[in-house]
């Protein structure tokens, strides 16, 4: 009965977007809470404390329920259906990269064959929300941090494409599934895979700090610079549509880590331990923690960059360096 | 008309859709993040480009020049108070000092000791809120919570001795609020500074200073926080005298002035510091001088601790304080700037005229000039790097 039930395509189907559509907000709970608690640590403060009774765990739940019950303002002068779809179109970007994510070799949606070119595609749509929120606020402001997100867009996805063809090149395949594969497979030493963070540091320094452009976190929160242009495109937000853009950026902080995760890290693959394959989800969520600190780390120590700086450190610095990386790579794949 | 000419004119009409574009009017503030309170600035942007600055003020007047015409002397030491409350202290110095000239009375040396002690306090007070706001400006909200952990002691400080944190309101013509010397009972006498106030403000000049070398290690030697700021807001030393500016931004700018050094309104002459000064006259000088400071603050602090002598804390005046027919001007240091008082007095109980010269509305003069072509992340960063505050500037 059973197994008759999983071989029906849309059975299947609903159970994965099912649980998908439960992993989306949870992920975001934990890493908003993670957020909340590391930082307060960071900053010599408590954090969240009495919701839920102990340790303020409920915070996050709390503020969820609080944004629903919201009044849903939309400005007068906006344009209406573009202000109200533009935050659907940056969530549906972050959970369309879930798709793709290989939770363990068979807990995955969909392996593409060209899963990291979809994740690279995909996550750029995101943009296009973040530009249709600008422009519809009609607030300045908004659109300010609108035109700073676009060009933003096109400093860090050059450089990010670059640095993982390095990975590509040693996985010889773009499918998520194959590339952590290839690092189980990959012996440097004895029988042990090799995470690609040890062959590509470069292409992985690269990818971290593309990856923080493109979720607009410190260093690079220009397109919502508090100080500066009050929240940018978040500036006209409330209620429910705020927080699906907040959603969003939880959201995005997952898949960027588990993408990370995966191409560098050995995604499922629990490496140096011997471990059943049924645990591979277990590896890969410790791997996004470790990612995901990472990320709260550089965003609670650092300034912002103007955003000319970026530009000048995505053109001149990581983009010939992504450069170097895929002729060291691909020289070395040759000769070895 | 002909087809060339058509085209001729098609051509001139791309041509200047093409090359003109307008500049948008931002209007930042009153309500801002990061404007310190209620200050408007009616921005022309060119792009990210500042083409123009115009600073509104006046959101925040509350007239104080006019009220203290119909209060008495000690209730317009509870004004001034309030004119830049993150250094309320000191604001009260200039305006007692320039009473007490007038009365022809002289504070005991004690309560100048403790003026000294408090307005370095005062000036602790301001100078650690800038280095977390400024920052923050540029994005980092971690340098303000420590910031402010540490500047909470210092307000600890200031309401023992005071009992207020903001808002001391703590002198009094001839002295310091006290009852000591001349209170009958026991409770009066003991009014004098708390118990193991010394101790405690040693061991907080001690926390104030691990709290420099942190900030000038970990914001100082940040690189995102050097390119954000070096060389960004440049004020030459001519321009920035020319325009009136005084406190730590005309010393980031190279000139060493210090009306601590040349005025007599407190005892500073014997009290050993120095006057740290800038080289560029940018963002990072004027962040640098104002860490500098810090120390030299916590410096006069101890060293007066060391030589406070005892004594009364307030001379003798009559009850109902009458200040005799005449004017006189006062300037003093404070934590952001010159502030002087000009003080009419007709021989009644309160001012006739009380003349403000805030340093804050002083310093903004200087904003049309340096936002000029800036960039628009820039402008909240060179405006945070003036450290003014609303109160001061409206008044």
């Amino acid at each position: 009965m059973i197994a008759e039930l999983m071989a029906n395509f849309w059975v299947v189907l609903g159970l994965k977007l099912g649980i998908i559509g439960l992993l989306v907000p949870v992920s975001g709970l934990f890493i908003g809470y993670a957020e909340l608690k590391i930082s307060a640590h960071m900053q010599a403060r408590v954090g969240p404390y009495f919701a839920g009774g102990r340790y303020g765990w409920a915070q996050l739940i709390a503020d969820g329920i609080k944004f629903f019950q919201k009044e849903d303002l939309i400005p007068d002068e906006a344009d209406r259906p573009v202000f109200k779809w533009a935050p659907a179109l940056v969530l549906l970007s972050s959970v369309s990269l879930f798709l793709v994510i290989p939770f363990s070799d068979t807990l995955v949606v969909r392996d593409l064959d060209i899963g990291i070119f979809f994740v690279l595609a995909i996550s750029s749509v995101g943009t296009i929300g973040v530009m249709m929120a600008g422009w519809a606020s009609a607030n300045k402001y908004s659109l300010i941090g609108a035109l700073r997100a676009a060009g933003q867009l096109i400093a860090y996805e050059l450089p990010m494409v670059l640095s993982v063809i390095g990975v590509v090149i040693l996985a010889e395949t773009m499918s998520l599934n194959g590339i952590v594969e290839a690092q189980a497979n990959f012996h440097l030493i004895g029988e042990v895979g090799t995470p690609f963070v040890l062959l590509q540091p470069l292409a992985f320094g690269i990818f971290m700090i593309s990856a923080i452009a493109e979720m607009s976190r410190a260093p690079f929160d220009m397109p919502l610079a508090e100080s500066e242009i009050v929240t940018g495109y978040l500036t006209e937000y409330s209620g429910f549509r705020f927080l699906f853009f907040f959603l969003g950026e939880f959201a995005n902080m997952f898949t960027f880590s588990a993408i990370a995760a995966t191409l560098f890290l050995g995604g499922y693959d629990p490496m140096f331990f011997n471990a059943p394959s049924i645990t591979g989800p277990v590896w890969l969520l410790m791997k996004i923690a470790l990612v995901v600190f990472v990320l709260i780390w550089v965003r609670w120590t650092w300034p912002r960059f103007r955003e000319d700086q970026l530009q000048r450190l995505a053109w001149k610095w990581l983009v010939p360096l992504a450069l170097l990386n895929i002729v060291i790579t691909a020289t070395a794949k040759v000769v070895f | 008309m002909t087809d060339q000419d058509f085209m001729h004119h098609l051509g001139d009409v791309s041509v200047s859709i093409e090359l003109e574009t307008e500049d948008m009017t931002l209007n930042i503030g009153p309500q801002h993040p990061s404007t310190h309170g209620v200050l408007r600035l009616v921005a022309k942007v060119d792009g990210e480009i500042i083409t123009d600055v115009e600073p509104v003020l006046g959101y925040m007047h509350r007239g104080y020049e006019k009220i203290s015409e119909v209060r008495t002397y000690p209730q317009v030491t509870a004004l001034v108070n309030r004119i830049d409350w993150v250094s309320g202290y000191a604001n009260e110095i200039p305006f007692i000092v320039a009473a007490e000239k007038l009365m022809g009375v002289e504070a005991p040396e004690r309560a100048q000791y403790i003026r000294v002690i408090l307005t370095e306090m005062a000036r602790l007070a301001s100078h650690l809120a800038f280095m977390g706001s400024f920052p923050l400006e540029l994005g980092a909200t971690t340098p303000l919570m420590y910031a402010f952990r540490d500047r909470e002691r210092i307000l600890d400080l200031i309401e023992s001795v005071t009992g207020g944190r903001f808002h001391p309101n703590f002198n009094r013509i001839g002295g310091v609020k006290s009852n000591a010397g001349a209170g009958k009972t026991q409770k009066k006498a003991s009014q004098d500074l708390p118990a193991g106030f010394f101790t405690e403000t040693l061991a907080a000049m001690d926390v104030v200073d691990a709290s420099c070398d942190e900030m000038e290690t970990l914001v100082g030697g940040n690189e995102i926080f050097l390119i954000r700021s070096k060389g960004v807001g440049v004020l030459p030393a001519d321009i920035a005298v020319s325009y009136g500016v005084s406190g730590p931004i005309l010393r980031a700018s190279g000139v060493e002035f210090d009306l601590r050094k040349t005025e007599d309104y407190l005892p500073y002459d014997q009290f050993d510091f120095d006057i740290p000064t800038g080289e560029n006259g940018d963002s990072y000088d004027r962040w640098y001088v104002r860490l500098q400071e810090i120390r030299q603050s916590a410096r006069i602090i101890r060293q007066a601790i060391e030589g406070i002598p005892s004594g009364p804390l307030r001379a003798k005046v009559p009850l109902i304080i009458k200040v005799p027919k005449g004017e006189a001007y006062v300037r003093a240091e404070n934590p952001k700037g010159e502030m002087g008082y000009y003080l009419v007095s007709e021989g009644g109980q309160g001012p006739y005229r009380l003349k403000i010269r805030s340093s804050s509305f002083s310093n903004l003069s200087i904003l049309p000039w340096i936002l000029e072509g800036v960039l628009l992340p820039d402008l909240l960063a060179v405006m945070g790097s003036l450290d003014f505050v609303l109160g001061d500037v409206d008044r």
